[in-house]
Parts: structure tokens; sequence; C-alpha cells
């Protein structure tokens, strides 16, 4: 492969991108029509109307992994014969920062509605700036305060704190990133058995704080009245935390996939691009946290 | 071995090896055919929009209801917008940078050659969903609306009142989202990686510059049009309140956010707009750029401001004065880094030895129409006066200059600049001459005199209007039939080139300087071109 | 490649876009091409700032038109075989980024004063609360003068019935309803001059004024938007925007406006009529508002069923056509032709129910409309279009 610094690596074509898109074709379509007919009409789920609708995104949904699954597969079989190397690796490297600065940009979208909100919608609700008619005419029983917990129509609920639970899970995955550090370090080294050890580890400690998180929202739904329903403040908090956890769950299987591709022996000191995608993904997904912390659990 | 993969290694004379049949579009790696596929898809987009844009002007035509229903007539405009913005538009430079990117830098083709299928191929997917709750409200059994809320969709016209369409309408926002955000992430990471030796980055054509920078703006803001939808979805169906003041929320709220998306979007629609036209004035006026280096930094300055002034489109929301403010001297600014772009191509033909083929007469048009268009958009960025333009069709004739007499216009230049290195055969002269006078004309019919009734107050999307607004609009359908049967020319031209009936083209039709690679290659390009890369002095 | 016909067409465009300028400024002049002057002090300033601006882009916009036709002209190959050799000059590069900039700044200031001034919505003396609804609008009177509790409120709804614009197509040749030149002014037969701007009851401000008007919304965006007086701004359910506007004296007459954001179906019949009357006449005409208002619901019975089926036929065009079909043939709500509530007796206390307190999407029209007109409105669905159930409804069923 000496010249392969030269050549770049174009595959064949491909029948997964395809299905690929057959995949989404059919989880747009199936939780798009779910949506409609089980949450309209409250009941319609236990009366099993949607369940089609259902049934097409659940298909679509496995479609979809099965499809990347094979497309990966296909991926590891080309970067095992050494096709990756030279200047397609540095394609993957340079995509997957700039897919983890797309995700950046969604989670912006939501943090940005929420200092609007905080800064601008409750206080001018409460009859800040030019709008006092607002209060006085629409909202006057209204008071703005952060965290909202009672909304202008009189929904009441209570904050999540910042101690207990969440700053555990801080702790967690200040700790699993710490993990994974030693991991690759390992996997540089050449160490085994280190290797296998800390990523292990830190796939324990991601799920662990999914399991955590699951705690805090059973706790915050029961006991607390914080729920989707409960106005801004809630919304903002599932929202943020949710899909945050949702690219916890991502980031874990990664890790966890990339755990089985050690035990297979896939990585080479030199070659482990894949690795490290999961890895930087995992960082991503720990400084988001932080940001969550702190500005939605804290202040 | 080859640069293809390490079973098959028979590919020493690939141009003979593409693959065929079906086989060949639905599983391809080939940015060619992936950029063909684009082009195909974007075109018959464009004419699914047009037509209900004429369904549009049909009924407009006179006062009073006429054609459709008003609730029919919303779903057109919503989808009119939609469809062309997203499935006409983008796609289009999607493909002319599919095609040209790789060929113009050298590349053997995009970086990431099966992601840049499965961009291409969730679109049409996507907008499946999308044209068929029309077809649905058209012809479907007690006619179930389609999206009727604007291509704006604001809450909570959208939200609470949304017809049930809306709900996949969100999913398939989001499918043209992913299939947006992989192709950008493509060409960034083309540019970046895949240079021939010694192209560097202030060698590379404005073309490629334009569409690098466009794809950062794709990057940065497609996902926050994501973030924007599913507050949508759990607002309606998860008891959400982002969009509610009841819960503590703001209808405006999601005004800001969509606008974080909308305006850095309108620069999507015309950067690469810029590229083209920055590659083909220089050609046909035999003289090179003028001002490349500034060129470069305009385009970026454009781009960076862009993320600023986003509430030009919500001066009547009632912001704060502060905030009013800065998003006006903000969107003003923008004028002056255009208007280098102006004066630089005004530069590059100045004492050139021009002659006039179909894609520099394009290429004119556009930067006349497309400075009228920006023009009237620095009225629109004057505060006071948005007041009384905003929402009528002031605004219409503002964006369709700078859309169609813009963006379509130089993706026609593109599309006469290039065909011959896509097809291998020259456009036909004779149509290209109708199309181009033909549409030059019609598209002036059409919306010049909606600058008049809209400063005269018709608002927008209104289905049936007073009387006093009728003759323009009479006259504005009568446009858009000619523009609209004049696009009917080009499918002809295009067909006649695809399937090779027409002058032959040589390598190097419009005599262009070497440097640009894309014409160092025959005609029609190989399958596969720079399998190893040119060295560039 | 030469193209004479290019050249000669580019020249007589050019020609016309210089002749076209120079009506351009006859043409100011007229209301139905360019933005309208209006009658307040603030439309006149708006009018003045978009015509210096429309004059300065018109000027760029010719200039870098002409220059780029005479480099066409004078630079094309046949008259210059050999291209000059310049692509760099950055003094120019300098000089065209600076001077756009001053421009633009001698744009900004007369841009800014004139915002700031329509900011400033204190020292109003008449304040009036403007709710958008889908689609029609509600205007309560709050305080004039020393009066904090005027509690005038009332609806105002689209009165153009709906045969005017229900049309058939392409009736009657090219220009059906005469040329907007011919109709300046006057009224034509099949549609009134002001087809789709008449609203059944104006809202009414006195002259010499400053009004300030509370904007908001009942459900959707709306936008109350009078081009006569410079101002547009948008309803916005949950929120309450502010904007004023003062009407000279000696401008007394009818303005109109309409809703400018989409709000759904019915979006472009929603006007505003605007009825501007001396003071005297508005202290008179609160008076009267005053006085109905306090004076309670009027229940007197109908005498019979014919009076009450006169009055719920108006009343049904005006608020219920739109969503329910001119012919109660159903829309956006339901039909009433022979359906269950609106022919069998069990359901006449739903009827009224429904009508009182809304439904999903189905509004109340509590606020809306009196007793007396519900009743008639009920009795007309359940006697209309064949339903002649002979219900005869009264203003007292409807007020328990
Ligand atoms: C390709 C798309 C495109 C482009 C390039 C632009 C370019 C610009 N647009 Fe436009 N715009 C739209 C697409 C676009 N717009 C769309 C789709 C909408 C409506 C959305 C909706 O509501 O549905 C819209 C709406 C819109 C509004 C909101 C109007 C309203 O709803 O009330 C405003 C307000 O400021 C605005 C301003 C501008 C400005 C200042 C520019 C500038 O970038 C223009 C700069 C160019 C020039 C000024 C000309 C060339 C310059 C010179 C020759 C230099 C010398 C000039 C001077 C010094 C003055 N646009
Ligand atoms: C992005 C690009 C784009 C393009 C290219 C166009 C092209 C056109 N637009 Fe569009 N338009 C928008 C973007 C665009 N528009 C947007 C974003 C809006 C705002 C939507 C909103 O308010 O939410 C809008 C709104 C809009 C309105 C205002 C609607 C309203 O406010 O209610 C009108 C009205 O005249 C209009 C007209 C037209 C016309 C006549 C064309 C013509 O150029 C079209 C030319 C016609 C054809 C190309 C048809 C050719 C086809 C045939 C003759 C039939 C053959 C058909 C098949 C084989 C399928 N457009
Ligand atoms: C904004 C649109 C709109 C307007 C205006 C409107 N309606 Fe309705 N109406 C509806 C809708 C939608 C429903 C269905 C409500 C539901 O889903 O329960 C409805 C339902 C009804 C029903 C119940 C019908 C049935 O069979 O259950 C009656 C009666 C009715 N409307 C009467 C009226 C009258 C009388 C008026 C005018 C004074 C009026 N409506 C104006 C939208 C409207
Ligand atoms: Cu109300 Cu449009
Ligand atoms: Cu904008």
């Amino acid at each position: 492969m000496a010249e392969s610094n030269n050549k770049y690596y174009v595959p064949d074509s491909s029948p997964w991108p395809l299905s690929g898109s057959i995949g989404l074709f059919m989880i747009a379509l199936g939780a798009g029509n779910f949506i409609q007919q089980s949450t309209d009409f409250g009941q319609n789920v236990l009366k099993h109307q949607g369940t089609g609708a259902g049934y097409l995104l659940l298909a679509g949904a496995l479609w979809l992994i099965g499809t990347l699954f094979f497309w990966w597969r296909d991926t590891i079989k080309e970067s095992i014969t050494g096709l990756h190397e030279g200047r397609l690796s540095g394609s993957y490297r340079q995509g997957m920062i700039w897919f983890i600065f797309s995700e950046v940009m969604f989670f912006a979208a939501f943090f940005g509605a929420m200092f609007y909100t905080r800064w601008l919608i409750v206080p001018w609700l409460g009859g800040e700036g030019s709008n006092a008619m607002t209060h006085e005419l629409l909202w006057p029983n209204f008071q703005a305060m952060w965290p909202l917990t009672t909304t202008p129509d009189g929904r009441e609920t209570q904050a999540m704190g910042a101690w207990g639970l969440p700053a555990i899970n801080t702790a967690i995955l200040l700790v699993s990133s710490i993990t994974l550090t030693i991991a690759h370090h390992a996997l540089i080294a050449g160490e085994r058995g280190k290797l296998i050890l800390f990523q292990g580890i830190t796939v324990l400690l991601g799920i662990f704080f999914l399991f955590l998180q699951v705690e805090e929202y059973i706790h915050a739904y029961t006991e607390m009245g914080l729920t989707l329903n409960a106005g801004i403040y809630g919304s903002l908090f599932f929202m943020l935390t949710g899909f945050h956890g949702m690219h916890v769950t991502m980031g874990t299987i990664m890790l966890l996939i990339m755990f089985l591709r050690i035990l297979k022996g896939h990585f080479s000191k030199e070659n482990h691009f894949a690795y490290e995608a999961a890895a930087w993904y995992w960082h991503f997904v720990d400084v988001v946290w932080l940001f969550l912390y702190v500005c939605v659990y804290w202040l | 071995m080859t640069a293809t993969t390490a079973e098959h290694h028979d590919h020493h004379d690939d141009h003979h090896h593409a693959p065929h049949g079906l086989k060949r579009w639905l599983f391809s790696t080939n940015h060619k055919d992936i950029g063909t596929l684009y082009l195909w898809f974007s075109f018959a987009m464009f004419l699914i929009g047009g037509l209900l844009a004429l369904v549009i002007r049909a009924e407009l035509m006179y006062p009073g209801m006429q054609v459709v229903d008003p609730e029919f007539f919303n779903q057109m405009t919503t989808v009119h917008g939609l469809v062309m913005v997203f499935g006409a538009i983008m796609p289009a430079f999607v493909g002319l940078a599919n095609w040209m990117i790789p060929l113009m830098i050298g590349a053997p083709d995009m970086a990431l050659p099966r992601m840049n299928n499965w961009s291409f191929w969730i679109l049409p997917f996507a907008f499946t969903i999308l044209i068929s709750s029309v077809l649905m409200s058209a012809f479907g059994e007690g006619n179930p609306s389609a999206p009727n809320f604007g291509w704006t969709f604001y809450a909570p016209l959208s939200t609470t009142y949304g017809p049930a369409s809306t709900d996949l309408f969100i999913l398939s926002v989001h499918m043209m989202g992913i299939s947006s955000i992989m192709g950008a992430i493509n060409v960034v990471v083309t540019v970046f990686n895949l240079r021939a030796p010694g192209m560097t980055m202030m060698k590379m054509p404005l073309f490629v510059w334009t569409w690098l920078i466009t794809a950062f703006l794709l990057v940065a803001v497609m996902p926050v049009l994501a973030g924007a939808v599913t507050m949508m979805l759990t607002d309606r169906h998860f008891g959400t309140s982002f969009f509610s003041a009841a819960g503590g929320g703001d209808p405006v709220l999601f005004q800001h956010i969509f606008w974080f998306f909308g305006h850095p979007e309108v620069y999507i629609m015309i950067l690469p707009s810029f590229g083209v036209v920055s590659s083909i004035i220089p050609v046909f006026a035999r003289k090179q750029l003028f001002g490349y280096a500034s060129m470069v930094y305009a385009t970026a300055s454009i781009a960076l401001l862009s993320f600023v002034v986003w509430a030009h489109h919500m001066f009547t929301v009632g912001m704060p004065l502060a905030g009013t403010l800065f998003f006006m001297y903000m969107t003003m600014l923008i004028s002056v880094p255009t208007g280098v772009k102006v004066f630089n191509w005004m530069a590059t033909m100045w004492r050139g030895s021009m002659t006039f083929e179909l894609p520099m007469k394009w290429a004119i048009a556009f930067v006349i129409l497309f400075t009228c268009g920006g023009l009237s958009g620095l009225m629109l960025a004057i505060t006071p006066v948005d007041f009384q333009y905003h929402d009528t069709y002031f605004v219409v004739a503002h964006f369709h200059y700078v859309l169609v007499s813009g963006a379509v216009f130089s993706i026609m230049a593109a599309a006469y600049y290039w065909l011959p290195k896509w097809s291998g055969v020259m456009p036909n002269k004779i149509l290209g001459e109708l199309h181009f006078w033909s549409s030059l004309l019609s598209v002036n019919l059409l919306f010049f005199p909606m600058h008049f009734v809209g400063l005269a107050g018709m608002p927008r999307r209104y289905a049936d209007y007073a009387l006093q607004f009728a003759d323009y609009n009479f006259w504005i359908s009568i446009g858009a039939f000619w523009f609209g049967v004049s696009q009917l020319i080009f499918l002809v031209v295009a067909i006649l080139c695809a399937m090779k009936k027409g002058e032959k083209a040589p390598a190097n039709p419009w005599d262009a300087p070497e440097e640009d690679l894309e014409w160092t290659v025959p005609s029609p390009a190989p399958f596969h071109t720079f399998d190893t890369p040119p060295v560039i002095k | 490649m030469q193209s004479t016909l290019f050249r000669r067409v580019s020249a007589a465009l050019s020609l016309l876009m210089f002749s076209g300028f120079a009506v351009a400024s006859d043409w100011a002049e007229r209301s139905d091409h360019n933005l309208r002057q209006g009658v307040t002090q603030v439309s006149q300033e708006v009018y003045d700032l978009h015509m210096i601006i429309l004059w300065i882009v018109s000027a760029i916009g010719l200039a870098v038109f002409g220059l780029i036709m005479y480099s066409v002209f004078a630079h094309r190959r046949s008259k210059r075989p050999k291209a000059a050799d310049f692509h760099e000059h950055v003094l120019l590069e300098v000089v065209w980024t600076i001077i756009p900039f001053f421009i633009l700044i001698a744009m900004a200031i007369p841009a800014t004063r004139v915002l700031i001034n329509l900011d400033d919505t204190s020292a109003s003396e008449l304040t009036v609360k403007v709710t958008g609804y889908r689609w029609k609008w509600s205007y309560e009177y709050l305080s004039y003068k020393d009066d904090n509790d005027v509690g005038v409120f009332f609806f105002s709804n689209l009165k153009t019935p709906a045969d005017q614009f229900n049309t058939p197509a392409l009736e009657g040749g090219l220009f059906p309803y005469g040329t907007a030149a011919e109709n300046y002014g006057k009224e034509s037969p099949e549609k009134d001059y002001n087809y789709m701007l008449e609203a059944d009851k104006a809202l009414v401000v006195p002259s010499g004024v400053k009004v300030r008007f509370l904007v908001t919304a009942d459900d959707v965006i709306h936008s109350f938007y009078v081009p006569d007086f410079g101002f547009k701004k948008d309803a916005i359910p949950g929120f309450v925007n502010e904007i004023w506007t003062n009407i000279p004296e000696g401008q007394e007459g009818t303005y109109y406006g309409q809703c400018a954001e989409l709000c759904g179906k019915n979006h472009a019949f929603m006007p505003i009529e605007v009825k501007v009357v001396t003071q005297d006449e508005f202290a008179t005409w609160l008076a009267d508002e005053k006085e109905k208002a306090a004076s309670g619901p009027d229940l007197t019975p109908f005498a019979s069923l014919d009076d009450a089926m006169k009055l719920g036929e108006q009343k049904y065009a005006a608020s219920c056509a739109l969503c329910h079909g001119a012919n109660g043939e159903g829309g956006i709500g339901p039909t009433f032709v022979g359906s269950e509530m609106a022919t069998q007796a069990e359901h006449r206390e739903d009827h009224i129910h429904v009508l009182v307190n809304g439904r999903n999407a189905m509004p109340s029209f509590k606020a809306q409309l009196t007793p007396k007109d519900i009743a008639a409105v009920i009795t007309y669905e359940r006697n209309a279009w064949g339903n002649n159930t002979g219900d005869l409804i009264q203003p007292a069923d409807v007020a328990k």
C-alpha cells in the first residue's frame, strides 16, 4: 500500500446509502403517523389505534440499524485491509469533527431558547421593559422568576436542585472521560489488558449515568410535578437533558462497539480512527453536560 | 493497484467500466453520477414548485376567489416556497458542487462517496412525504390539509393550529436537514483534504471558495432548523410550551430560531451563485478575475454577518428599540461586501474582450437583476420603512429578484457553461437563445410590478385582494405563465444534451484558461478523473 | 459568437429604464404605484425616508447598470480583440468599500430618528386594545382622557358579502371588473370599490389626539396594519405590543387596513376599517356606545320566526359562513344541512352551548354576539336549508 498516499480510495457502488434512505423514510412515515394517531387522541394507543404506524416506525428503525451494520461492516473490512491510510483517514477525521460541530449547533438551538427564555421572555411576561401592558392586561398574577415554578397560566412545579443525583452524574461523566483517556493511551502504548479494563469501565460508567438519569426523571415526574407539561422550565429541562441523554446513549453504544472491536483485535497502534471518533464524541457529550449542569441545574 | 477497491483490479480503463443500468444510479459512489442525479432532481422540483406558483398566479390573476379556495391557496404558497428553497435551489447547488468541485481542485471524487449518495437519496423520499400531503389535499377523500402556514411555519399557526400533516412535514424537514448536513460535510472535507498538490487555498477557483463557505453555513444552521422543528413537534404533541406564553414561552422565540437558520439560508442560496458567476465572467471577458482575494474576503464577511442580522425579518414583532437598531445597522452593512463583489465583476468585464455566449448572457443578467434585488433588500433593511413594506408584495418582489433572477439565473448560467463538460455536446444554441430572452423579459414582467402592488399595500399570502391591485396582478400572472413556459424550453435543451444530440463539444469549448482544471479533461468528463492528481504549478 | 440582437435589445432596455425613471417622480405621487403618503406626521416621515432611500438605490442601480452596459458595448471582442491585463487595484477596492459605507451612514441617520419617534407611545390620550382573532378584530376602549374605565368593546368582521368574492373564473373577458384605473374611487357593479376592505363595524378614533393601540391576539399571530397611519405591528397571543398614531385635525375620514400576518384560511378576509371623526363626534359616539353597553343585553323576545330568521341570516353570513359555508354546507366546521345538531330537538341545548362556549376549533361567541344575535343564528340554522324544524329560540333561552 505504499502508493496509497497519493491515490485516494473511492469505494465501489454500494446499496447501503439507498437502503439507509429507505430506513429514514419508514421512520419518518411511521413516526409522523404514529404521533398523530397516538397522542392527539390520548387513549388511542390503548385501543391499539396507530399501531400500524408504530410497527412501521419500529421496522424503519431496525432497517436503519441493519443498514448501518452492513455499511460499517464494509468500512471495517476496508479499514482492516489498510485502505484507510493516508488521506482517507484524514477525510474521516475531518468528517467526524464537522459532524460534532453540527451537533453542537443542534444543542445551541436549545441553549439559545433557554437563554432567551430566562433573560427575555420571563421578565417580559412579568412586565419588564416596555411590556408593562402585557403584564397588566394578560398576566396580572404572574411573577417573573427562574426557575419558573409557576407558569403564567398557573401551572405549578418544583425546580430540580443541582446537588444530589445531578452532581453524582457530573462526577460520573468526568471520571468516564478520564478512564476513556487512560484506555486510549493504553491503546497507543499497546497495553491490551489495561485497554480492555478501562474501556470496560467507561462503558459501565455510561450505563450508570443513564440509569441515574432515568431515576431522576422518575423522581421528577412522580414526586416533583416536573413534567414536559409543566411550562417552559419543564420543557427546557427535559428537552436539554433528554437530548443529552440520547447522545449519551448513542455514545455508550459506540463505546460498547469499540469495546467489542477491541476484543476482536481490530485496532492497531496506528490505525484506530473509529476508536478515536467514538472518544471525541464522548468528550463532546461530556462538555455538553458541563454546560447543562451549570446552566440548567445550577444557575 | 489502482485507486479502487482491493477486490477489483481491473480498472485500468475506467472509462468503460462505469457500472451499468439501474445499479449505476441507485448505488452510485461517483461524484459525477450523483451530481447528475441532484441536478435532475432539482429541475423536477423546480417544475413542480413552479406549477404550484402557477396555481397561485391563476388565482391571483383576478380579484375574487375563482380557481381554488383560500385554504388550498395557503397550501400552494407554503409548499411552493418549501419546494423551491429545499427542493430546487439547494439541491441544484449541491449538484453543481458534486460535479465541479472535484474537477476544479483535481480530486478523484468527493471525500466520502457513499455518504454522498446517502445525502442524495434522502431527498426524493423527503419530498415524497411533503408532496404527497399536497396530493392528498387536492385529490384525497375529505381533502386533509397539507402544510398551510407559509414556508416560515410560524408558531402557533403551525403548532396549535397546524393540520395533521404538519407532523409528517416536520419529519421531512428533519430528513432534508440530515441530507444537507451530510452534503455540506462532504464538501468541506473534500476541499480541505483532497486538493491536488500545489492547489493552495488561494488558488482555488471562487466557485470552490464560495461553496466551502456555504457548506460551513449549512453545517452551522441546518441543525438549528432541526432544533426548531423538534420544538414544534414537542409543542404539538408532548405538552411543552416553547412557543406559548401561557406556559412561559413565546411565539416569537420560534421566529428567532427560525430566522437564525433562515437568514444564513438565503445566503446559502446565493453564495454559490456568486461563485458560478465569478467563474464565468473572466472566461468570456478573457481577463483574469479582478480582486480575487477581496472576493474571498467579501464572501466570508457576508457569511459571518449573516449570523447577526436574522431579526430583520421580524421588525414588526415588537423588539426593544436597541435590538431593532442593532439588526438594522448590521443588515445594512451586508451591502458593503456584496457591493465589493458586484464592483469586482464589473471591473473584470471592464476593458476585457467580451463575447456573449449563453453562459455569459445569463451571468450578466444575473449581476444586474441580483443587484436590483439586493437594493430592494437594502430598502427593507431600513426599519421604519420596513414597517410599511413588511409582509407585502414588496418583500415578495425582493426575494424573487434575488432568488429567481439571482439564484435560478446563475444555475442556468452554470448549466449552459458546464453542459458541454457534463454531456459532451453543446447545448442547442437556438433554443438556448430563445430560453434566455424569453426568461429575461418575462421574469421582469413577472416580478417588477410586484414592487408596485407591494408599495401600494397589498399584503402577501393573500388569496384575494382589493380592486386597486387588479391590473398589476393581471400582468404579473401573464408574466408568470410566460416565464413558466420559457423554462420548458430548457427542459428540451437539457434532454437533448442528455441524449447526446447536438454539436460535439471539444474539451475546452469556451477557451477557458489552463488554470481551470475542469476544462483539461475530455468532454464528456470520463467516469473517473484525476485518479492520479494533477500537479499545479 | 457575437450577437447583434443582444446589443439592440440591451440598448432598448436601457433606454426604457432611463425613461422609466424619468416618469418615476410623477408616479411617486400616485398611491397605487408607490408607498402611500398617509395622513399622519409619522406616515409622512416614513414616506419621505422611503423616497430618499428609493432615489439613492435607484441611482446606485442605474450607475451599476449603466457601467455594465457601457462595458458590454465598448469592451466587446469585436471592438477590443485583446483584453487589458489588470486584475488588482488595492486603492480602488478600498474606495468602493468605503464609499458605500458612508452612503449607508447617510441612510442610517434619518432612519434612526424616525424609528425612535415611532417607538415612543408615551403621553397618549386614548388607549384602545386591539385583539386579532381568526378572522376578525375586536376593539376595546380602555381609557379616554380622564376616563379610565370606558368599557366599550366590540368585534369587527368583514362586511363584503361572500357572493362578491366567489366569482366563477374568467367570466366577462380579460378585465371583467374594468381596470383599476377606470374603477379608481368608483363603485363597480360587481364588486364595491372597497371590496375586501370594509368591516361591519369600524374602529372609531378622534382626530388630533394621540391614540395608543395595545395590540394582541387571541389565537395565532396577526398583524395590525393601516398603511395610511404608517404602521404595522404584529398581534401576538400572550403578549401586548404598543403602537400609536395621531391623525391631524382636518383628516377625518375612513381609512382601511388589513391583517398582514398569515393567520390561516381567511387571512385575506379580516380587514381593518378606521373611521376618524372630530373629537366632538367621538365624544358623542363614545357616550352612545357606553349607554348601549350599560343597558345590558336586549332580551326582548322575537315577535315571529321570520324576524328571527332575518336577523339570523345576516349574522350567519357575517360570523359563521366563513367556516360553515354560505349555505351551511360545512368547511372548516361541520355542515348543518340535515345534521343531528341542527335538526334534533334533544340537541337544542347543545346547539346553544356550543355557540356560547365554543368547542375545540369552534370559537366561543359569548363576547362577540348578543344573546339576541345568538338566538337568531340558531333559529336560522335550525330552519334554513331545508332544516325546517320550526324551532324559535328566544334571547332569554340563550342568556341563561
Ligand atoms: C438569495 C436570497 C436572498 C438574498 C441574497 C437577500 C439579500 C438581502 N436581503 Fe433578503 N430576503 C430573502 C432572500 C434574500 N435576501 C427572502 C427569501 C426573504 C423573505 C423571507 C420570507 O419572509 O418569506 C427576504 C427578506 C428580507 C427582509 C425582510 C423583509 C420583511 O419581511 O419585512 C429584509 C430586511 O432587511 C431583507 C434584506 C436583505 C438585504 C439587506 C440583503 C443584502 O444581502 C443585499 C445586498 C446587495 C446589494 C445592496 C446590492 C449590491 C450592492 C451594491 C451595488 C453596492 C452599493 C450599495 C450600497 C452602498 C447601498 N431581505
Ligand atoms: C427559491 C426559489 C423560488 C423560485 C424559483 C420561485 C419562483 C416563482 N415564484 Fe415564488 N416564492 C418563493 C421562492 C421561489 N419562488 C418563496 C420562498 C415564497 C414565499 C412562500 C411563503 O410566503 O411562505 C414564494 C412566494 C411566491 C408568491 C407569493 C405567494 C403568496 O404570498 O401568497 C408568488 C406569487 O406570485 C410566487 C410566484 C412565483 C412564480 C410565478 C415563480 C416562477 O419563477 C415559477 C416559474 C414556473 C415554472 C418553472 C413552471 C414550469 C412548469 C410548467 C409550465 C408546467 C409543467 C409542469 C410539470 C411537468 C410538473 N412565489
Ligand atoms: C373559526 C371557524 C368557525 C366559525 C367562525 C364558526 N364555527 Fe362553528 N364550528 C367550527 C368548528 C371547527 C367546529 C367543530 C368543533 C369540534 O371539533 O368540536 C364547529 C362546530 C359548530 C357547531 C356544532 C356542530 C355539530 O354538528 O357538532 C355548531 C352548532 C356551530 N359550530 C355553529 C356556529 C355558528 C352559529 C357560528 C357563527 C355564529 C359558527 N359556528 C362560527 C368552526 C367555526
Ligand atoms: Cu389575521 Cu392574517
Ligand atoms: Cu434575511
